[in-house]
This record gives C-alpha cells, sequence and structure tokens, in this order.
C-alpha cells in the first residue's frame, strides 16, 4: 500500500533523488557510535539540530504569551511562568536550550577542527558552520533582553555600549540594534524582539538548509 | 537521462556516477561495516535523542528559568552580568590592554582576529593532511584559544558572587504596596531609600530589606539614630516628629504587607510554587 503510494507519486514527481537525499544512503563505520564508542563525538552536530529544533518549538509557543512592549514584556513572562499551565516547562526548555545549544555547537565546532574535517572538498561547509555559530550567539544576545528584566537590561546596555565601541560605524550599529543612539527602551525591546524572532532565525534556517544539502552532497568525511 | 529508483551516486553524495567523479570518495573504499541510515542507524540516533531529552527535561525540571524584577533604569548600583557563554569577551574587557582607551582592542581586535580566523580555518590550514599531528600549528592556536576562553570564563565567574545576585530574583523578593501619601514616606525618601530601596525591598550589597522587620516602633527608631550591624549611626537627620512618622510608616508598610495577603494571594501561591521546585 505504501509502496504504492510511493511509487504514484515517483511517478509524477520524481521523488527517489529527494527521499535519497534525506534519508536513502549508508552510514560509514567510523561516524557509528555501533561499531566504535569513540564515534559519539559525531552526535555533537545532530544533538545541536535537536536542540535548534527544541528551541524553534518552544519559542514559537512562548510567543503566544509574550508581549514585547516595556510594559508589558516582563509582566507577560511572570504571568507564564507562574500562571500558565506547563508556561515553567516551556519557558524552561528555551531558556536552558540556549545554554545547551551554544555547548552542543562548541563541541561539534571542535570535533570537525581537530579532525580537520574542513579542509578541502568542505570549506564552504566549515564558513557556513562558523555562520550559524555567530547566528546562534545573536540569538542569544538578542534573547536576553526579552525578558525586560534588570539582568536583561543592564546586560543588554554593556552589549551596546561593545557595539559602540567599534571604530567609525559604532553609533549607527547602536542605533540599528536600539532604535536611538543613547536611549535603551522600548525601542529596543520592539527591535530585538523582531531581530531575535524573525530576522535571525531566518538567517539561521537559510544557512541550515545550506549546511545540510551541503553535507548531504559531499558525504561525510571518511575517517583519519 | 536516467531517473527514478535506478539512479547511481558515488557514496552516500547527491553526485551522479559517471566519468566526472571527483568527490567523495565511495565508502566502498574505505575498510569497514556500512549501515543504511533508514531506518536502522536513524532508529539508533532516536535512542540517543530520547535519552539526551529526558536529561535535559530533568534539567528544565529541576531548576525552573531565572527571573529578576522588573527592569529599572534607576536601579543603582546593579552590576550588569551577560549570559554565561559571553562571560569570557565580557572579562577580556577588564584587562588594562583591552579598556578604556585600548576597548577597540578587547571588543573588535582580539575578538573579531579570534573569529575571524576560525572562520577562514580552511584558507589559513590548506595542507591536506587531516590528523592533528600534521597540523601543529592549527591544532595549538586552537587549543590556546579554548583554553582562553575556558580561563576567562573561570575567571570572570568565581569574580561573582552568586548568592548576591540570587537576592535580586522575583522568587526571593516580597513586594509590598508602598503608602506614597503617608507622612512618613518622605522622610523615608529622604534618609533611608538611598541604601533601602524605594519600596522597602533593600538594594543587593548595600542594605537589607525592611520587610518582615521583628522590631516595633521604638526599636526602628533607635536603629534608625544608633545603627544596626554594618549601618552606621546618624544616618537619620531630623527632628522628632518626623523620626516618629518614619517608625509608622515602617511599621504600617510591615503590617500592610501582612494584612493583604489576601489580595496578593496569586503572587504568593505562585512564589510557594516555585521554592517547592527548586
Amino acid at each position: 500500500m505504501l509502496n504504492k503510494i510511493y511509487d504514484w507519486i515517483d511517478e509524477r514527481l520524481d521523488v527517489t533523488p529527494i527521499w535519497r537525499d534525506i534519508a536513502d544512503h549508508e552510514v560509514p563505520e567510523h561516524v557509528n557510535p555501533a561499531h566504535h564508542f569513540s564515534a559519539f563525538v559525531y552526535c555533537f552536530g545532530g544533538l545541536t539540530f535537536f536542540v535548534v529544533v527544541i528551541q524553534i518549538l518552544s519559542g514559537m509557543f512562548l510567543t503566544m504569551y509574550y508581549v514585547p512592549d516595556i510594559e508589558n514584556a516582563w509582566e507577560s513572562v511572570r504571568y507564564l511562568q507562574t500562571e500558565v499551565a506547563h508556561g515553567q516547562i516551556v519557558r524552561g526548555m528555551h531558556h536552558w536550550g540556549a545554554s545547551v545549544v551554544i555547548v552542543m555547537i562548541f563541541l561539534h565546532t571542535l570535533r570537525v577542527f581537530f579532525q580537520g574535517a574542513y579542509k578541502k572538498p568542505r570549506e564552504l561547509n566549515w564558513i557556513v558552520g562558523v555562520l550559524l555559530f555567530f547566528v546562534i550567539l545573536g540569538l542569544g544576545f538578542t534573547g536576553y533582553l526579552l525578558p525586560w528584566d534588570n539582568k536583561a537590561f543592564f546586560a543588554t546596555q554593556v552589549g551596546l555600549e561593545i557595539a559602540e565601541s567599534v571604530p567609525f560605524i559604532g553609533t549607527e550599529i547602536k542605533t540599528l540594534l536600539a532604535g536611538d543612539p543613547t536611549i535603551v527602551g522600548a525601542q529596543t525591546l520592539t527591535r530585538f524582539f523582531a531581530i531575535h524572532v524573525f530576522f535571525l532565525p531566518a538567517v539561521l534556517f537559510g544557512l541550515l538548509a545550506a549546511h545540510f544539502i551541503m553535507i548531504r552532497r559531499q558525504g561525510i568525511s571518511g575517517p583519519l | 537521462m536516467q531517473k527514478g529508483k535506478g539512479m547511481k551516486f558515488v557514496g552516500d553524495s547527491r553526485i551522479k556516477v559517471g566519468p566526472k567523479q571527483t568527490i567523495p570518495k565511495d565508502y566502498s573504499e574505505y575498510p569497514g561495516r556500512t549501515e543504511p541510515f533508514w531506518p536502522n542507524f536513524l532508529l539508533k540516533e532516536w535512542l540517543v535523542g530520547a535519552v539526551f531529552l529526558i536529561g535535559f527535561l530533568c534539567l528544565v525540571a529541576a531548576h525552573p528559568s531565572p527571573l529578576e524584577i522588573k527592569a529599572d533604569p534607576n536601579t543603582s548600583g546593579y552590576i550588569p552580568l551577560p549570559d554565561w557563554y559571553f562571560l569570557f569577551l565580557y572579562e577580556l574587557l577588564k584587562y588594562e590592554y583591552a579598556a578604556a582607551e585600548y576597548v577597540v582592542i578587547g571588543t573588535i581586535g582580539i575578538p573579531g582576529l579570534a573569529f575571524g580566523a576560525l572562520l577562514l580555518a580552511p584558507f589559513l590550514d590548506t595542507k591536506p593532511g587531516r590528523r592533528p599531528t600534521q597540523r601543529p600549528i592549527a591544532v595549538i592556536l586552537m587549543l590556546l584559544a579554548v583554553t582562553s576562553v575556558i580561563w576567562l570564563t573561570y575567571e570572570s565567574a568565581s569574580a561573582v558572587n552568586w548568592e548576591e545576585r540570587a537576592e535580586y530574583s522575583v522568587a526571593n523578593m516580597t513586594e509590598v504596596e508602598v503608602d506614597t501619601d503617608h507622612a512618613g514616606y518622605e522622610v523615608y525618601a529622604n534618609n533611608c531609600m538611598s541604601c533601602h530601596g524605594d519600596s522597602l525591598q533593600g538594594v543587593p550589597g548595600m542594605a537589607p530589606e525592611l520587610i518582615g522587620l521583628p522590631y516595633d516602633a521604638e526599636a526602628i527608631k533607635d536603629i534608625a539614630q544608633n545603627g544596626i550591624g554594618e549601618m552606621p549611626a546618624d544616618m537619620f537627620s531630623g527632628t522628632d516628629e518626623e523620626l516618629n512618622q518614619l517608625a509608622e510608616f515602617i511599621v504600617a508598610t510591615n503590617s500592610d504587607g501582612e494584612g493583604s495577603e489576601g489580595e496578593s494571594s496569586g503572587s504568593e501561591s505562585s512564589n510557594e510554587g516555585e521554592d517547592s521546585s527548586e
């Protein structure tokens, strides 16, 4: 039955190459922890993606309650955490996931680096991976402000001062991020919200797609 | 052009079998046992993912995510603290030649060089050998970078008084409604607010909260004039009448906090919920 459906779709859309890209391939022995336990280091990339998926899903649920304005942002987070069913868990997953994804992407980067897996022909995939690292750090930075508590406010102020210290275009960068060259306030919160929820995730999805397409196109690097 | 299920590819790649086989080698050229990704290997991946998810959810359940009091730009003496993964950049700015007039070195120079080198690693380390022993410079530089990041993070985190910071958390905060029309409020504002906060909540590292005090009005008057513990004497300056108003105000605010428990039962019970889950 399933085969018939598959054949029916395949006849029209030629999906076999797509299916092959996603799932129909061999996993070589040297990356398989079932054969060599030390191959668990190859799990870090997948776990990074797993936590990213957790972040996307929990973040989608958070936006159901979060209000990105300075009057209500903190109240909405507090309400979510204390009144909403499972709100504590959803915010907890997003909060701790942000830390875990950094740990995982750090370990994944070290694995690829020390194995020299970025060498020809995989230079471009390494660059996309490092850009992903930057995007995730950016998501961490912008997300830190959103609860609009004292910790968020003052850390963001410092972060924006660091952006301002860039020679020549520092003030412009700060204004772009904060909405004003001096005030950290209502505009800053809405801009960080937009960056955190729309701009950076869009970049993230594009880079992730490029990362995965390149992995499937080139295959995983061989054993050392 | 051939299409459909019979297509032939190199290894597990998307490259079709043909005369132009540049990348990569077929896995049959590697010694060893390959395994189909679907469904065999994916099943094992799911098992690993499930175990990971359980561990992650234990972390989430054991530690409720923190929330401090609502942002108040007028909070004095607040020491900013970034998330832990930015601590190393934050700590870097405390070194003499990465701060003040050299701050560009600390904010852009060193991090820019390090992350720039990371980004361009394949073009800096171009020899074909992949083993760490075949590229000592790249490996040593990376080890140095990782060590410095860990060291800076450790330095930064160990300098933080985490217990004091916990006082900022809303879970540890008792809120009372301050009656700003009370005659003693102005006296409080003039004499006590700079250390004890605008709603008697205290300022971490400076002075404790004035909520839930075990003192009566007489004792409060005595403390305001003669000090107690780390609080020096003569912090209060004013007439005896103002002193009476002040003591009444503090006592009234305290008893008000107890009396209005019915109103704030929502936040009270939620505080208990957070405590019990810790």
